[in-house]
């Protein structure tokens, strides 16, 4: 695939030099410029001989695991990638009448409500379904969507940072305590996804009614010393003290897998991950997978979401995306070892989430921010 | 006529798109609603943005150039060791993404900073940022013309009398004026649809426009408040572009340029010596630090320094495998930078003659045209395309096509600007000269126009490879397929924790900022060649 977008550039800079000595004025530049490649994206093949896979920018699988589905289903999976989660889902929703890909992967819980409120998935089923737990799958009855990963958005904290006198904080309410004053930093929940899933899991965990609310809990955090910034990166490698971070915060919103990563990405690679997890108070995202609606190629589509569910592929996953595979695949040993196991994950309706959304992240920025 | 490849062009892949988007926000049922727009223009947020966007985009505008000026002054005018390659190494900011960029101001400015200095999330991180980034745009707009321009003209003020000073104010600034209106131009809409750096090193108290667009687009999906911001956006660059233009055209001042070699001379004395110094010193700390932070952090492995993120990053690894090996994404970037400079070229040759040398309202509007798609949001243009082009007749929205096509949207302008000031500071007296020998026009114009157009074009070239080289912006929002570019797997590297893939982020970020040094060496060795050819 990579060399038929080299061999398209050659004929586009052909077709360029081409344009610049022709006679001027007759729009030289557009059509023939479409050519080589616009046609293996228009021509319906009969035989299915690929199929279009939307995802957002952290999608990563092994070339082999592709490579089993083509030699299984003979048809060659050919990936888009369009931005974030919420770019991505918003990009498919604009391009309904006409999609861009045959199946979209990587909505997650935030954004699953308006992705089937647009309508953009056909309905599929896949037999594997029932191998998967049921909290998990949140369109069920109308199976438009197959759950193909989770991960639980929680703090992660440095533990160089804290010893068994000053021990790290086992629950939300601790952060408001002064023994933790400037020492949290979170995304901000307008532009970053485990910023909304803290957000949301404040907002689960504190109510929205009484005498403590989960403003009350923002209000007391902004009291505390907390830190807002843009994105995880910033978050995590500029502010964080922890693993690679090189801030000065010793707290931050993170995943239950990023200790996972600090031993896996790390030369030499440490005994014990550098850092912990605190498992109170986490979210859980779940990543779904649907057959877009429209696809010419419905067939073959609802084979790649059937192949998502296979053992080859739930089991590639841990490794590439650092989330946990929805089906009982056995789990890399690091994995094992290093990855948190988080008691009771914080969920929600998406359906109260997208109502909400706009609503809460306004307020926060009241609390947090302004 | 010679408008028509580069209108087809803007039309097809800037204006069509964004229309169809605009529309699609504000007219969701086909029917029109102007109240619609009023109701969002009233809400009390939409006010502050707007005036945020506008103050820092003029803040940053003026001290850019300000700062930037004698920089130009000494890289046109002064031949010293070194000229060259640091005039190459000052535009590699410019095209770093602004991931990339933050991390390196964080690791001055923030919590460890080594000079104790914290302003992260102030505006003067904001502005630093600006200024680091655009100093590349006035060095070379302006430099290009100063270079050319005759100092036997100052010195003839100098020995009439005139301070150092008085010779520049009355002499060489009223003849750069062209120049530095364009870079102050280009600088304006940089900063004005300023994205990564509000973001990241402003922190979430700051917005611009284009920032509240992208929220609204790519998180909540509400087009109509997100086409009204765009609406404001362009309205406000429109009108901005439309008197810049009408200025440029009162400012053009025809003089006879000279060859860089005769412009340039060696110091002669201590205090230019000392002034030379004095700016390249400045330029190594504005520069240099962030720079060669980015650097250290790349080296930076556990126990000490060494080379291991590099090596790591020519191996690859098995485990990501989306993740291409990083030479692939090197090799896809100079495709698409080489890409959207053969698509650009031509067109911002053409697109900048008739500015040039066709007058009037028709020309200064088409001028004001090519400029916008440098002042609209990536994301709007990004979006557009996925409404907009799926309506031809070949579908183009998955076209790996796109991005060199939507980097030279954002490149031509660059090609215009540094164009333009030269075509028309053209004596009309060389032509007339050169027809009264005999030259037919067009060998004339060969004669005459070429040979500057030439060298202007090898500058604008440059700035649209290494703007392509690095552009992330609209790229993020293109539906792409998965052959990433540097700024791209630079991008998925920061989204993994591990010290190995920050180290290896830095390292790519570092071939980044030496591949764009070697391509724009490269360019300016060729300019300088066609330069000897004269």
């Amino acid at each position: 695939m990579i060399s038929e977008v080299h061999r398209s550039l050659a004929g586009l800079l052909i077709t360029a030099v081409l344009a610049a000595c022709a006679a001027p004025g007759d729009e030289p530049t557009i059509s023939p410029t479409a050519g080589p490649t616009a046609a293996p994206t228009t021509t319906a093949s009969p035989a299915a001989t690929e199929v279009v896979l939307m995802t957002h920018d952290s999608f990563a699988i092994s070339d082999a695991v592709l490579g089993a589905f083509r030699e299984q289903y003979g048809a060659e999976v050919r990936v888009l990638t369009a931005g974030d989660a919420g770019s991505m889902v918003n990009q498919a929703i604009l391009t309904r009448e006409a999609p861009l890909a045959d199946v979209l992967f990587g909505v997650d819980s935030t954004f699953l409500s308006r992705a089937l409120d647009a309508d953009i998935f056909e309905s599929y089923r896949p037999p594997a379904i029932d191998q998967v737990d049921p909290s998990l799958r949140l369109d069920n009855a109308q199976s438009r969507v197959t759950p193909i990963d989770y991960g639980d958005v929680c703090l992660n904290y440095d533990r160089s940072a804290f010893t068994a006198d000053e021990p790290a904080p086992k629950l939300l309410e601790e952060l408001t305590d002064t023994r933790y004053r400037g020492q949290l930093v979170v995304e901000n929940p307008a532009t970053s996804s485990p910023g909304l899933a803290f957000l949301l899991a404040t907002v689960a965990r504190f109510g929205e009614a009484g005498d403590y609310t989960w403003v009350d809990y923002w209000a007391g955090l902004r009291d505390n010393g907390v830190l807002a910034v843009s994105g995880w990166e910033e978050a995590y490698y500029e502010h964080f003290s922890g693993g690679a971070g090189e801030g000065d915060r010793p707290i931050v919103v993170s995943y239950a897998t990023s200790p996972v990563a600090e031993v896996v990405f790390a030369d030499p690679r440490p005994e014990e991950a550098p850092t912990g997890v605190v498992t109170d108070g986490c979210f859980r995202q779940i990543e779904f997978a649907g057959v877009l609606a429209g696809t010419r190629r419905a067939e073959i589509a609802r084979r790649l979401v059937d192949f998502m569910l296979s053992p080859d592929f739930q089991a590639d996953i841990p490794l590439n995306m650092f989330v946990f595979p929805v089906t009982d695949v056995e789990l890399p040993a690091d994995f094992v070892e290093h990855a948190a196991k988080v008691p009771g994950p914080i969920s929600m309706d998406p359906a109260q989430i997208d109502a909400n959304r706009e609503g809460w992240i306004e307020e926060w920025t009241n609390v947090v921010i302004r | 006529m010679l408008a028509a490849p580069p209108l087809a062009f803007v039309g097809l892949f800037f204006v069509f798109p964004v229309v169809s988007i605009l529309l699609y926000g504000l007219a969701p049922g086909g029917v029109f609603d102007p109240a619609a727009i009023f109701d969002v223009l009233r809400r009390p947020f939409v006010l502050d943005i707007a005036w945020f966007t506008l103050w820092q985009a003029v803040v940053s505008t003026v001290l850019t150039v300000i700062v930037a000026l004698p920089g130009a002054y000494v890289f046109a005018r002064f031949d010293f060791p070194g000229r060259r390659l640091i005039g190459a190494l000052a535009i590699v900011p410019f095209v770093l993404p602004t991931i990339v960029v933050a991390a390196a101001f964080l690791a001055l400015l923030g919590p460890r900073s080594p000079l104790g200095l914290r302003l992260e999330h102030t505006i003067w991180a904001i502005l630093l940022a600006h200024v680091f980034y655009n100093y590349a745009v006035v060095l070379r707009v302006v430099g290009g013309l100063w270079s050319q321009l005759d100092p036997r003209l100052e010195e003839q003020a100098r020995m009439l009398g005139a301070t150092r000073w008085q010779a520049f104010r009355t002499v060489a600034l009223p003849l750069l004026r062209p120049a530095i209106a364009s870079a102050a131009a280009i600088v304006f809409l940089f900063t004005f649809t300023s994205f990564g750096v509000i973001l990241l090193l402003g922190g979430p108290r700051f917005a611009t426009l284009e920032v509240e667009i992208y929220r609204q687009t790519a998180q909540l999906l509400d087009l109509r408040v997100a086409a009204t911001l765009a609406i404001l956006q362009l309205a406000a660059l429109a009108a901005l572009l439309f008197i810049y233009s009408r200025y440029q055209q009162r400012l053009a001042v025809r003089q006879r340029l000279v060859t860089r070699r005769l412009a340039a001379r060696p110091v002669r004395t201590r205090a230019e010596a000392g002034f030379v110094i004095a700016n390249l010193a400045f330029v190594g700390v504005l520069l240099g630090l962030p720079l060669a932070m980015l650097v250290e952090r790349s080296m930076a492995v556990s126990g000490g320094y060494g080379l291991d993120n590099f090596i790591a990053l020519f191996e690859g690894s098995a485990r990501r495998a989306l993740f291409v090996p990083p030479v692939e994404a090197i090799r896809n970037s100079l495709l698409f930078a080489a890409a959207a400079t053969g698509i650009c070229l031509p067109l911002g040759l053409l697109a900048a003659a008739v500015i040039a040398y066709r007058r009037g309202p028709l020309a200064n509007l088409f001028d004001a045209l090519l400029m916008l798609p440098l002042g609209t949001s990536a994301v709007i243009v990004g979006f557009g395309f996925l409404i907009a082009l799926g309506r031809l007749p070949i579908d183009l929205r998955v076209s790996p096509l796109l991005i060199p096509i939507a980097h030279a949207l954002v490149a031509l302008p660059f090609i215009v600007r540094t164009t333009v000031p030269l075509m028309r500071s053209v004596d009309q007296r060389l032509r007339d000269a050169a027809a009264v020998l005999g030259a037919s026009p067009p060998r004339a114009w060969r004669a005459i126009d070429l040979p500057i157009i030439g060298r202007a074009a090898l500058i604008g070239a440059s700035f649209a490879f290494a703007v392509s080289l690095g552009e992330f912006g609209a790229t993020l929002f293109i539906v792409r397929p998965d052959a990433p570019t540097m700024p791209i797997a630079i991008f998925r590297l920061l989204s993994q924790p591990g010290a190995l893939a920050f180290g290896q982020a830095m390292a790519m970020a570092s071939v980044l900022m030496l591949v764009t040094a070697v391509s724009v060496l490269v360019f300016d060795r060729f300019r300088s060649e066609s330069v000897g050819a004269i």
